[in-house]
């Protein structure tokens, strides 16, 4: 087979003259060795040993096989090799530069995030921030870091965002959806606390494994249940943290969440509020109507987006939303990619793009207001 | 429309492929079994290079449970989101029913971009003249 | 206010089972004596905490007892001021959250001869769902068998959150004793407790529990769907009960994105999931969680159908005031279909016997 080189699509760039906003970007590691500048010697030799497994059963890949190596773009393998979105240079010439992207956050996975050891999730999540900057944003200024917590030891979770709170290069704080327990749950509520203090935004990225099948019903049998069920996950994580009380709480905090589409935001808003109204009794310590927290605390990047057949619906669905919810993102390098250029097939006014494409992302994202 | 030499026929050997700029357009060409056929490199869904994606057969089931494989790489999938073409017609598999309803342009007017409708990739016939690959746009 | 049309169908109502001492002369010699043994008191699922201002509404609420636990009070609150031609009985006592087989299928025997003799006999207007141990398959379409010479059975009764998604194929003797008997299959809202109730573990809210219910009935959806039930019971209805249905169309967007690209997983999903939606499955009308009439014609827009919604008041649970069970606003034909047209093209079996 020959070897053909793509460098992203020249004519989207061109397209667009405001600068992007991609709320989700996926830097990755070329090798283990990567992290180990800051990872201790006794986590290197254990995680030869023993590996780092979160609560599925497989030492290396997934609990689903994905549908393509890295769940990525077969065209995003950089020149030089390694792994997709391992190589600034390439992520800079195939996605950042071509598609005219002047605010990508980064949301690094694969970081420790819900592994069984606790310490060393501690150990890789704090790995990975240092990485960030070292590889990623002190390398290309367009770009922001998440702080990534070991967020099943909230308290040392804490400690991580305190310690990254003055870092201008820190735009928001990481957690997966499929957590232990519904995140706002009481154990979670030192993250939520540092953040707001922080001013730090809770990005709620897809996956994790908690440990629970990912429906309330029991394991599907496919991988396309596994990732439709990314929808369903992040509304019962959303759905939590607002009878919990967290968002009453902290008015101050704001949540993102990331990667599950978010044309499923109108129906959980009604549907929480019309039982909300019946079951008051339970939750006097919610003072709102739920859909006041969501309209006010809560906002979605928009991959991947999802496509009716009649592409004109989605403007309800946005309308019932509001332009301000969402945060545009590409998911770079994954397959399900969104494309700048094609992503929003609907009539919006320029004000419209603006806040979709760029605008809101740097309401939400500290230091980003251009 | 003009007739353009993109390759010489040996270039790509049977299962290999090239991407070819004509007029502007980036072009990928295929050999299967010794046939070429050329594909806009835009998948109609969201503009994936379609040069670098799988080259598949193709499954299809009566029942669940059945996997029932043919047309050994004949089958061309997005490098993006994994939509499935016949690299031969540039009819996609991944909507059964409205496919088979669809027809698809055998001509390829020049400056046309993306097909109308996701469910066709534009095809480029390409014509073997003695050695050469020619496609004509 | 919509007003109904004379004949509607009401395709969820709830009668209770009054305590386990009114199902003691439906069980077999061994499983009641095994109630008195050892002390079972009741088997009341935390889907319907008794005392919730959801669980039953409170005009609804006797001063004793437990509410619709008699046929007189079922005539005088669910069917005559709706004046229902039709109503459907859903019976949640939670035999499906039990862990043993054989107990299961003793007390779903017991459910459904309790439903004929103390429901069905003596109000015509009422229809039953079979409740089936779902625990072991083969008991469950033991008693498919059992209960379906009985015409005024015309539904399979599943809860949306069992041991495993029910899409999967052990569940299929169940889909096709369905199909061979002309019943539909009714995925009603309530979970067996086998797994926690939400995909990402247990709520500490009831009111979580409760609207996690939508999240649970599109998983699911995408199951039988993704597993071919469709494919191989072309002629299957199912029908999601108590699920709401404002969700529908944005996850048919995201469930057919995903088709079109993963379709070699799943090669027999040969139509898309709208369309196998529109000709197959069925959502009941309350909760109506559409916050106005044009929100709901617009969902219905999106779904590119009004044939998908079943008139139901979900009574005794409390989804609305008085007796506006359909919400206003809502043209006159479209009040129709809801109410009448589209149950009878759902349930088979309500056509033999209504006028």
């Amino acid at each position: 087979m020959n070897e053909i080189r793509s460098q992203g699509s020249p004519d989207v760039a061109s397209a667009s003259k405001v600068g992007l906003g991609d709320g989700d970007i996926h830097p990755a590691r070329k090798g283990p060795k990567d992290f180990h500048p800051w990872l201790a010697k006794r986590w290197q030799d254990h995680v030869d040993q023993y590996g780092s497994p979160g609560r599925q059963g497989w030492q290396s890949g997934p609990a689903y096989p994905k549908s393509q190596p890295n769940a990525s773009r077969r065209d995003a393998v950089p020149p030089e090799g390694g792994r997709p979105g391992s190589s600034l240079a390439f992520m800079q010439t195939q996605h950042l530069d071509a598609n005219n992207i002047e605010l990508g956050i980064l949301n690094p996975l694969g970081s420790g995030q819900g592994v069984q050891n606790p310490e060393l999730s501690a150990a890789l999540c704090h790995a990975t921030n240092e990485w960030q900057l070292a590889e990623w944003t002190s390398k290309d200024n367009r770009l922001r870091a998440s702080v990534v917590v070991p967020y099943e030891d909230p308290v040392t979770s804490a400690a991580e965002i305190r310690r990254y709170a003055d870092n201008p290069a820190f735009v928001q704080v990481l957690l997966l959806s499929r957590t232990a327990e519904p995140m706002g749950s009481r154990k979670y509520w030192p993250i939520y606390e540092a953040a707001a203090e922080a001013g730090l935004p809770v990005g709620v990225h897809a996956f994790g494994y908690g440990g629970h099948p990912v429906t309330p019903a029991g394991w599907p049998s496919y991988y396309i249940e596994e990732m439709t069920g990314h929808s369903q996950c992040q509304q019962a994580g959303l759905t939590s943290l607002v009878v919990e009380g967290v968002f009453e709480r902290w008015p101050t905090l704001k949540t993102v969440m990331i990667e599950a589409g978010f044309a499923w935001a109108p129906s959980l808003a009604w549907r929480l509020d019309k039982h909300w109204k019946t079951l008051r009794s339970e939750t006097p310590h919610l003072k709102r109507l739920p859909s006041e927290y969501l309209r006010e605390q809560v906002w979605w990047t928009t991959q991947p987006m999802e496509e009716p057949d009649a592409k004109e619906n989605l403007l309800d669905t946005i309308e019932w939303m509001g332009w301000d919810r969402l945060i545009f993102a590409t998911d770079y390098p994954h397959w399900d990619f969104d494309d700048p250029a094609h992503a929003l097939p609907v009539k919006a006014t320029e004000k419209q793009r603006r806040a979709f494409f760029i605008g809101n992302a740097r309401q939400v994202y500290r230091g980003c207001a251009g | 429309m003009s007739r353009h030499v993109v390759a010489t026929a040996r270039e790509i050997p049977e299962g290999g492929r090239k991407l070819v700029m004509v007029r502007g357009r980036p072009i990928a060409i295929f050999n299967l079994k010794g046939q070429y056929y050329g594909l806009l490199n835009r998948c109609p869904h969201q503009g994936g290079p379609m040069c670098e994606g799988l080259i598949t057969g193709l499954r299809e089931a009566k029942q669940p449970g059945e996997y029932i494989y043919s047309r050994a790489g004949e089958i061309l999938r997005c490098p993006w989101h994994g939509w499935e073409f016949d690299i031969r017609t540039g009819q996609s598999y991944c909507d059964p029913e409205r496919v088979k309803t669809r027809t698809y342009p055998v001509e390829v007017a020049a400056g046309a971009t993306l097909v109308e409708g996701p469910y066709v990739a534009e095809t480029i016939p390409v014509s073997v003249e003695e050695d050469y690959l020619v496609v004509e746009m | 206010m919509s007003l109904l049309p004379k004949g509607a169908i009401d395709c969820d109502i709830h009668p209770s089972v009054p305590s386990i001492q009114a199902l003691m002369p439906y069980l077999e010699d061994h499983w009641r004596e095994q109630v008195i043994i050892r002390g079972i008191d009741e088997l009341n699922s935390i889907s319907y905490p008794l005392g919730s201002p959801l669980t039953c509404r409170a005009d609804w609420r006797p001063k004793e007892g437990r509410p619709a636990a008699s046929v007189e009070v079922v005539r005088s609150q669910a069917l005559d001021p709706f004046g229902t031609s039709v109503a459907i009985a859903n019976c949640l006592y939670g035999i499906q959250l039990l862990f043993s087989e054989d107990m299961a299928a003793a007390f779903a025997r017991a459910v459904n001869d309790w439903l004929v003799k103390e429901w069905l006999d003596k109000e015509p207007r009422l229809r039953g769902s079979i409740v089936v141990p779902t625990q072991n398959v083969e008991m469950a379409v033991d008693e498919i068998n059992r209960c379906a010479a009985d015409r005024r059975f015309v539904q399979i009764l599943l809860l949306v959150m069992g041991d495993t998604p029910l899409g999967r194929r052990h569940h299929w003797p169940i889909y096709a004793a369905a199909e061979k008997h002309g019943l539909a299959v009714g995925i009603h809202a309530g979970s067996a407790y086998h797994n926690p109730p939400t995909p990402v573990g247990w709520p500490s809210y009831y009111t979580e529990d409760y609207v996690g219910q939508a999240q649970a009935f599109q998983t699911q959806l995408t199951s039988m769907i993704c597993e071919g039930v469709f494919t191989k019971f072309p002629h299957l209805k199912v029908v999601l009960l108590e699920s709401g249905f404002t969700w529908l169309p944005a996850h048919l967007w995201r469930l057919t994105k995903y088709w079109r690209g993963l379709r070699m997983e799943i090669p027999w999903v040969d139509r898309a999931p709208a369309d196998i939606v529109r000709s197959n499955v069925r959502l009941s009308l309350q909760p109506a969680d559409a916050p106005d009439a044009a929100t709901l014609m617009k969902i219905m827009d999106h779904m590119q159908s009004d044939e998908l919604l079943l008139f139901s008041t979900d009574y005794p649970h409390a989804q609305f005031d008085g007796t506006a069970a359909i919400p206003a606003g809502l043209p006159e034909s479209l009040v129709r279909k809801i109410a009448i047209d589209n149950p009878r093209a759902t349930y088979a079996r309500l056509m033999e016997t209504v006028a």
